[in-house]
């Protein structure tokens, strides 16, 4: 055992989770560890080659608003991005992106290495140091010791992790990664509750052994596309994706081989995803489904990998290879790596603070897959802002939780702290009460004020987002007050637009509101002095068009807020609540809500409980006031 | 805290002289400005009490003369403004008047809410705190019990329908959104949202109309008896409430000065209107005029037309039928131990659909085909409420009318064209509003629909 230095933050692992709350601490100016047990997988990508989706794509965005770097590094090594909803309204427009792997991986790696603050070193924890409930450091396997008093797990499945493909079973991470036991064993002796999930990936087959010709392609926008806001060079040469289909053989292979599938081979097994289920799981479930997508997404540029998404198995290699057969396109197709399902654990989320600090062990943070969720969004959500409230600790500032209505960061933490979780978590915009506010279009606007207090947005961008903030302002404000006046000039540029005429005199703003009108329309009719930028003119247009909308939106929100602001002091003691049910009781002591807001939504605290904890927060602060 | 303002009937409930809506908070005066459309409450003095005429602003009908007292915070109860109208007892009225108050904005106060308030304002001592979360609890549970017994079977499983028919619509707006690729499911598109909205909109207003009829059930059926004078009616009333033990009550004070007597026709309660009039006069029209006649006739729900079968079909008789052509009615065609000189066939012509009954009155002759044939009216849906699922709570109803504007809202925002995400948005608010009139929990059940409707994975 050797004192290996002291740091203000250490970070176990080196995933999407790990990586940003490395970043973020070290922005704000915490000496920061980062540790991983392999160097060459830094925001490795064991699952699908791509980034984004409805929900997830607006979380990267969240994320770069902040300061994050998802964003920033998939835009510099996709190989095709597409805008989705598009023909939807602009509250659910996300991008997607499919990702070039290893350039992902090591674009991500070099950003690591030249963020000031930051340290990188291989090695496998194999305990956290813990003096009187406080966290004190982390000591490797190579026993050394590592001091900090802020340390944040982002070990994602590696916690007892358990690769199974038919009846073969080994205790690894994955892509055979080593797993990490004893971490799990400590965290348990240390009181944690641990839970048992489970997720699988399908097989990956090698390009030149598919018949593209009997598949449908799929290629990326031809408009250029970028998640960041910072990104100024697009990427023009993407390649495409396949579509093909499974079909009643494929069925049928599936449904004679599920009794040597490791997930149906009746053992007990841990809760797996039902939004991202196995073939055999759709088959079982959906039978009278007479086919199922399968997309075929190379890994990137450099490499004959082709990801087969749609196929997550853990049957025998050998079925997997004949149910590929009966697959249009992939007949052919040789399997370059088995599909296979991984066991891990996770820690059962609602230990955590807001903060995502454990309310066990103080300074201990947990982050990523490690909490319950799936996805690498998700996971790199966590990671920004416990590395983000990890460094404030440090550094003495104040925590930062975002609420539900402010980002679906806000919503994915406060569901996992509040609700907790029975199945891997994964975000849907449907989770999310004011979808509407919650654009993509809008992440900055959220969020870069934030990004900018906590010091990890450049005066540079801020500059440009304070322009863009103000030419939105000016634009809308010009609309609302120019009036339109009916000219025969302006009725045919009406009528060319399928409108009705107009009988008197309109603002600018109130034709804008009409259906069919666009901003574009409105541009010819009363141009802007100069051009103003693409994502201006959508804000403008989403702002005028839909404001009866995100008005209501904001009344919620205020309402929600007022709630939020009425704070329940730690101390509290719920046996002493007089009249709270018993269910409400054991529950409130178990999330420990900070808010009434909070409280009010979690399962079983029920209107008149909120009610009677309103009442006994009042009399507590009277008799405080009363007592000075 | 919570700024909105609460309203709720804070006398107990059962027949009292008087009734009581109380509204407690910002509103609580422009509310009451909407419902007494010549008074201005923000202008009077606080604590003062005025006599007022209480309009629907939806209808401009007047619905009651009431008292209202006016109390402007912070020197009240709650602390807040506070309104109580006082109303006539009965639950008819003081319902209406609340129901119109949430209809205006207030929501209805929870158990204990007045209460609550007043403490979180500081009115209450703190020593009381204990005491006002025990109230709080045990108003709940109460309230919970009820309106368990209130909820009929039938309305909750129908209710439960709805919502899995919205609740299959918003999960397929939803994997459209959250799956833009899945293929298996057909884009949702604004005709069929168009037409489920539609549909659950009429179940909605149905539901709403049978509170209407749910109160005929728990009112009586107003029943009017109607003829040319000295042809029985008073015969008529008289054998309907000795046989039925009548319950008279008198309504003071009103613009009217009526007796209504409550009679149970084989399980059919009847109300009859304007007994007294018939009593005194034998005749309604000669007692209060035309015009009020005519307004009996329109309050009520049922219509015994009595006629003289010794005397030949007059154009009074003709006149009684057309008046009463558009709604339930029964003819009675009376004195049948005397000389039969109407001509039957003329009556059942001019009754059309309605049945024609035969009576000796004074012999008591023919009362149990008159009373089977109320009964089958009542139950033959001419009066709609045999099989009848009926709401007629006004926690229920108030729900149901904001799942009406909620729906209204989604089909104006379809016709401007928004794009379906925004239009779902008013749909789940339906969904959710529908929940809580069965007590259902929204935790999570969208996407446990999402994902057992859709296969969906990568």
């Amino acid at each position: 055992m050797y004192d290996a230095g002291r740091y203000d933050v250490i970070v176990i692992g080196a995933g999407h989770a790990g990586v940003e709350a490395g970043l973020a601490a070290a922005k704000r100016g915490a000496k920061t560890l980062m540790l991983t047990l392999n160097l060459d997988l830094i925001a490795f990508m064991p699952c699908n080659p791509s980034v984004g989706g409805p929900a997830k794509g607006v979380v990267v965005r969240e994320i770069d608003a902040l300061g994050g770097h998802m964003g920033k590094t998939i835009d510099k090594t996709h190989i095709q991005m597409k805008l989705l909803n598009t023909s939807k309204g602009p509250a659910v427009r996300a991008l997607r992106a499919q990702a070039d792997k290893v350039l992902y991986q090591q674009e991500m790696k070099y950003v690591i290495e030249n963020q000031e603050n930051l340290t990188l070193r291989q090695g496998m924890v194999e305990k956290l140091l813990i003096e009187d409930d406080q966290i004190k450091g982390v000591m490797t396997e190579t026993k050394a010791c590592y001091y900090a008093d802020q340390v944040i797990v982002t070990t994602g499945t590696f916690m007892r992790g358990k690769v199974l493909i038919g009846d073969i079973e080994y205790e690894s991470g994955p892509n055979n990664q080593r797993p990490t036991i004893l971490l799990s064993e400590q965290l348990e002796e240390l009181g944690f509750e641990l839970v048992r999930f489970k997720t699988g990936t399908p097989m990956r087959v090698n390009s030149h052994t598919i018949d593209y010709s009997k598949t449908e392609i799929q290629p990326g926008d031809e408009v250029p596309r970028a998640f960041s806001y910072e990104t100024t060079e697009f990427i023009t040469d993407q390649i495409p994706c396949w579509l093909t289909y499974t079909g009643e053989v494929t069925h049928q292979i599936i449904d004679e081989n599920l009794q040597k599938s490791a997930m149906y081979s009746g053992a007990e097994r841990g809760a797996g995803p039902r939004y991202c289920p196995s073939i055999e799981d759709k088959i079982v479930r959906f039978n009278d489904k007479p086919r199922h997508q399968v997309f075929l997404e190379p890994e990137g540029r450099k490499t004959d990998e082709v990801y087969v998404q749609g196929l997550s198995t853990s049957l025998p290699e050998y079925v997997q290879k004949k149910l590929l057969e009966t697959v249009p396109g992939l007949e052919n197709a040789e399997i370059m790596r088995a599909g296979y399902a991984i066991e891990y654990d996770a820690v059962v989320p609602t230990q955590l603070w807001p903060t995502l600090e454990t309310k066990k062990i103080a300074g201990l943070y947990t982050a990523g897959q490690i909490n319950g969720t799936s996805g690498y969004e998700e996971a790199a959500a966590q990671g920004i802002m416990a590395g983000i409230n990890a460094a404030a600790q440090a550094l003495d500032k104040e925590p930062l939780i975002l609420d539900r209505s402010q980002a679906y960061i806000g919503v994915l933490i406060d569901d996992l702290v509040t609700k907790g979780t029975d199945e891997p978590y994964r975000l849907l915009t449907s989770r999310a009460e004011y979808r509407l506010l919650l654009r993509h279009d809008n992440a900055d606007l959220r969020l870069t004020d934030i990004g900018y207090d906590m010091e990890m947005i450049t005066e540079e961008r801020y500059a440009m987002f304070n322009r863009k903030k103000d030419l939105i302002q000016d634009e809308i404000a010009r609309l609302e007050k120019t009036r339109i006046k009916p000219t025969k000039e302006i009725q045919e540029i009406i009528e060319e637009i399928g409108g009705s005429q107009l009988k008197d005199g309109i603002l600018a703003a109130d034709l804008l509101r009409r259906p069919e009108v666009k901003y574009d329309t409105i541009k010819r009719i009363v141009p802007t002095e100069d051009q103003l930028p693409e994502d201006v003119e959508e804000q403008v247009e989403i702002h005028i068009k839909y404001e009866g909308y995100i008005k209501k939106s904001n009344q919620q929100v205020e309402k929600m807020r007022k709630m939020e602001n009425k704070l329940i002091p730690d101390h509290i003691n719920y046996d002493e609540v007089h009249g709270l049910a018993t269910e409400a009781q054991d529950k409130l002591k178990e999330v420990r809500p900070l808010s009434v807001g909070q409280a009010s939504r979690i399962a079983g605290v029920n209107p008149a409980d909120v009610s009677i904890l309103l009442v006994y927060l009042e009399q507590g602060m009277r008799s405080k006031v009363s007592n000075e | 805290m919570e700024q909105d303002t609460i309203a709720a009937i804070s006398t107990p409930v059962g027949e009292g002289a008087i009734a009581i809506v109380r509204l407690s908070g910002e509103e609580a005066f422009t509310i009451a400005n909407r419902l007494f459309q010549t008074k201005d409450f923000q202008q009077v003095d606080s604590h003062t009490i005025h006599y007022g005429k209480l309009v629907d602003p939806k209808t401009n009908e007047l619905v009651e003369e009431v008292m209202v007292s006016v109390m402007r915070g912070p020197k009240t109860f709650t602390r807040e403004d506070i309104i109580e109208i006082n109303c006539h007892g009965g639950m008819v009225s003081v319902n209406r008047v609340l129901q119109l108050a949430l209809r205006e904005g207030a929501r209805l106060a929870e158990p204990g809410e007045f209460t609550k308030r007043a403490f979180l304002n500081g009115r209450i001592d703190l020593s009381q705190a204990e005491a006002v979360m025990d109230l709080i609890r045990s108003k709940t549970d109460r309230a919970m019990s009820v309106a368990l017994k209130q909820m009929d079977g039938r309305l909750s499983s129908l209710i439960r329908d709805l919502r899995q028919q919205l609740i299959e619509t918003v999960a397929h707006v939803e994997v459209n959104i959250d799956y833009p690729e899945y293929d298996d499911v057909e884009e949702m598109t604004h005709t069929v949202l168009t037409d489920k909205t539609t549909y659950v909109k009429t179940e909605v207003e149905k539901l709403l109309q049978t509170a209407k009829q749910g109160k005929i059930l728990r009112e009586g059926i107003g029943t009017a008896i109607i003829g040319k004078p000295n042809v029985g009616k008073s015969s008529l009333m008289n054998i309907l409430a000795h046989e039925n033990k009548a319950i008279v009550t008198e309504i003071p004070g009103t613009t009217r000065d009526v007796i209504e007597e409550y009679v149970n026709v084989r399980g059919v309660p009847l109300r009859l209107i304007d007994t007294a009039g018939i009593r005194e006069t034998e005749d309604i029209v000669e007692k209060i005029g035309v015009e009020r006649s005519r307004q009996a006739l329109q309050e009520a729900d049922l219509i015994l037309l009595v006629l003289n079968g010794n005397e030949s079909f007059t154009e009074e008789d003709a006149a009684l039928f057309e008046a009463a052509k558009d709604m339930d009615f029964i003819a009675i065609v009376n004195k049948s131990d005397l000389e039969m000189k109407l001509d039957l066939d003329q009556v059942r012509q001019a009754a059309g659909d309605a049945p024609v009954i035969t009576t000796s009155l004074i012999h008591e002759q023919g009362i149990d085909e008159l009373e089977s044939a109320i009964g089958d009216t009542f139950f033959d849906g001419s009066i709609d409420s045999g099989d009848l699922t009926y709401v007629s709570n006004v926690r229920h109803i108030q729900l149901l009318e904001q799942a009406e504007t909620a729906l209204q809202d989604a089909l104006e925002a379809m016709e401007n064209d928004m794009p379906l995400d925004l239009v779902q948005i008013d749909i789940t608010r339906t969904w959710e509003l529908l929940g809580e009139i069965i007590g259902e929990d929204v935790n999570d059940s969208l996407i446990d629909q999402l994902f057992s409707q859709f296969c969906l994975g990568k």
